[in-house]
């Protein structure tokens, strides 16, 4: 796999020479991979929303540099606009954003942005709209008489819409409710799944990133302290502990069957990855 | 970038100047402005400098925040300034075409200019030394009298600061929309005048939508603590007058008297 997004030494400075100077991200260095679907975990204030403002050019760096493909993105600062609409990006708390008289304008606005015909248009609208979980008999309503979640939905397939080759989204599941999350989550997947293209989900729950990423990237005090996969990551739990971060739920009770002397491997992350290791050790006794 | 913006300009400080009741400050700036009116001279000009002067002094102002806040209006104060030189009658002192300069003209500009500033400056001396929420507080008081014509100075004065607290909630938001829908693409800095007014639209409305959502939800967060206006509600910080307050108004009053006399006998 090679690098879609490489970040080289970034450092993004909040009102530098002023005395409320403060570093919200400093000499990260990180790679995205083609097709993978990556965690970005982090505390509050550890410079998550920061970093990802930058990959789609929306701040720019203090110092360091962005790589989309091969090329650093601020070479040219009058094509910023094609940067950001091939590295979707979806807020925190989207479904603030829409403005539009009906889902199908707003879903639209997007890819109008990026002079599309209006047949391109249309397939992008319906194709994003199924992929965020939405019926086409929304299309002509108002955005604004949907509920929270659909209108959550109808703002993630405003983005959805541009066909980025990399979506990055910032805690897509904050404020829901269990089943809500559930099947967002279950849409991000197969809208990875399906199109195959690159996927970056932001977010502080360990349980929620755990169950769904390939990789994982931990950002702590403003910068990167460990990445991997999963497994590889919370096999150093008391690291994640000692930032202030936590572990899955299943990965505390694995670790707490240890400390009580049962002998499981506590690096792990799923509920039937667990079972499974209980259900070995049990047969291995009878 | 939004976030530079300052509003009500409030310098945070301990001086004399901070420390003094809104209430004074509002009645102050008032004065200040009376003597500003009434001086004619050039030794009642200076009196009033000299007032000015020690206020910034005590404020612990920067002169340089002053004077930056001069500049927009510095369009207006030349434009005073050259319409009072040419179109003042009096002893001719140059002539060309149909333009004549007076020596009553020079004069004339001259004390314009030097009132324009000096009314300008110590305006701002009092929003550079008081917070917006003192202020409203200060102008309840003030404004107290008038609720006898039922005026609502109390409502008028919470409109106020509620308006006043929200800015910079609104500031962030805006930032936060503006964000999301470059994201997507929206283009707010090239084409016409009319592109760009359109390229507003998709950020007043969903800003508008969450100032009506935040102004319900303070409604009723309001009435839940059974808030129903002015009537029977006491204060946290009750203002009360202290001495230096007494003695500053004192000198003012003072130097307003002086000015008066000054331009009783023509000096």
């Amino acid at each position: 796999m090679k690098p879609i997004i490489r970040v080289e030494n970034l450092t993004h400075t909040y009102g530098a020479n002023t005395p409320f100077c403060r570093s919200a991200v400093k000499n990260v260095s990180m790679e995205i991979m083609e097709g993978e679907f990556l965690g970005v975990i982090g505390h509050t204030g550890s410079g998550k929303s920061t970093l990802i403002q930058h990959l789609n050019g929306l701040l720019r760096p203090t110092s360091g540099s962005i790589y989309l493909g091969d090329r650093d993105i601020w070479a040219d600062p009058k094509k910023i606009r094609d940067v950001r609409f091939r590295v979707g990006l979806v807020f925190q708390y989207p479904e603030y954003q829409l403005f539009e008289e009906t889902v199908y304008k707003d879903i639209a606005f997007g890819p109008r942005n990026m002079g599309l015909d209006s047949k391109e248009i249309d397939r992008r609208v319906r194709s994003a709209l199924a992929f965020a979980g939405l019926g086409e008999e929304l299309l002509e309503k108002s955005p604004f008489d949907l509920s929270g979640g659909q209108k959550r939905r109808v703002a993630i397939a405003g983005v959805i819409a541009m066909e980025p080759e990399v979506l990055i989204l910032d805690e897509p599941s904050a404020g829901l409710d269990p089943a809500g999350r559930r099947s967002m989550l279950e849409n991000i997947r197969a809208y990875h799944r399906q199109k195959g293209t690159t996927v970056v989900m932001v977010s502080h729950s360990m349980d929620e990133v755990a169950e769904n990423v390939e990789r994982i990237v931990v950002l702590a005090n403003a910068g990167t302290v460990m990445s991997g996969t999963p497994h590889e990551v919370f096999s150093r739990a008391q690291e994640l502990l000692d930032v202030g971060l936590n572990v899955p739920q299943v990965t505390q009770v694995a670790m707490e069957l240890k400390r009580q002397g049962v002998a499981v491997d506590p690096a792990v992350y799923t509920v039937e990855a667990l079972r499974a290791q209980l259900a070995a050790l049990k047969g291995g006794r009878a | 970038m939004l976030k530079d913006i300052t509003l009500g300009q409030y310098f945070p400080g301990d001086s004399l100047a901070h420390r003094l009741d809104p209430r004074t400050k509002l009645i102050l700036t008032v004065l200040y402005i009376v003597i500003l009116f009434c001086a004619t001279s050039f030794l009642s000009y200076g009196l009033v400098a000299a007032l000015l002067v020690m206020g910034i002094k005590v404020s612990g102002v920067a002169p340089k925040a002053l004077v930056r806040g001069l500049k927009p209006i510095l369009f207006i104060i030349c434009f005073t300034a050259v319409l009072n030189l040419f179109y003042t009658p009096g002893d001719e002192l140059a002539s060309f075409w149909i333009f004549t300069i007076t020596k009553q003209g020079v004069a004339t500009a001259f004390f314009m200019v030097l009132r324009i500033t000096m009314l300008i400056m110590g305006t701002f001396l009092l929003t550079y030394t008081t917070s917006p929420i003192a202020l409203t507080d200060g102008l309840e008081y003030l404004l107290g009298p008038l609720k006898k014509l039922k005026v609502p100075v109390h409502e008028l004065a919470m409109i106020m600061s509620i308006a006043l607290r929200f800015i910079p909630t609104l500031i962030e938001e805006t930032d936060k929309i503006m964000s999301a829908q470059k994201a997507r693409g929206a283009d707010f800095e090239s084409g016409s005048l009319l592109d760009r007014a359109r390229a507003l639209v998709p950020i007043l409305v969903p800003l508008f939508i969450s100032a009506f959502r935040r102004a319900d939800e303070l409604a009723v967060a309001m009435e839940c603590r059974c808030y129903h206006g002015g009537e029977g509600r006491t204060k946290l910080h009750v203002l009360r007058y202290q001495a230096r307050d007494y003695l500053v108004l004192l000198a003012y009053a003072a130097v307003l008297a002086a000015v008066l006399i000054l331009g009783r006998f023509g000096l």
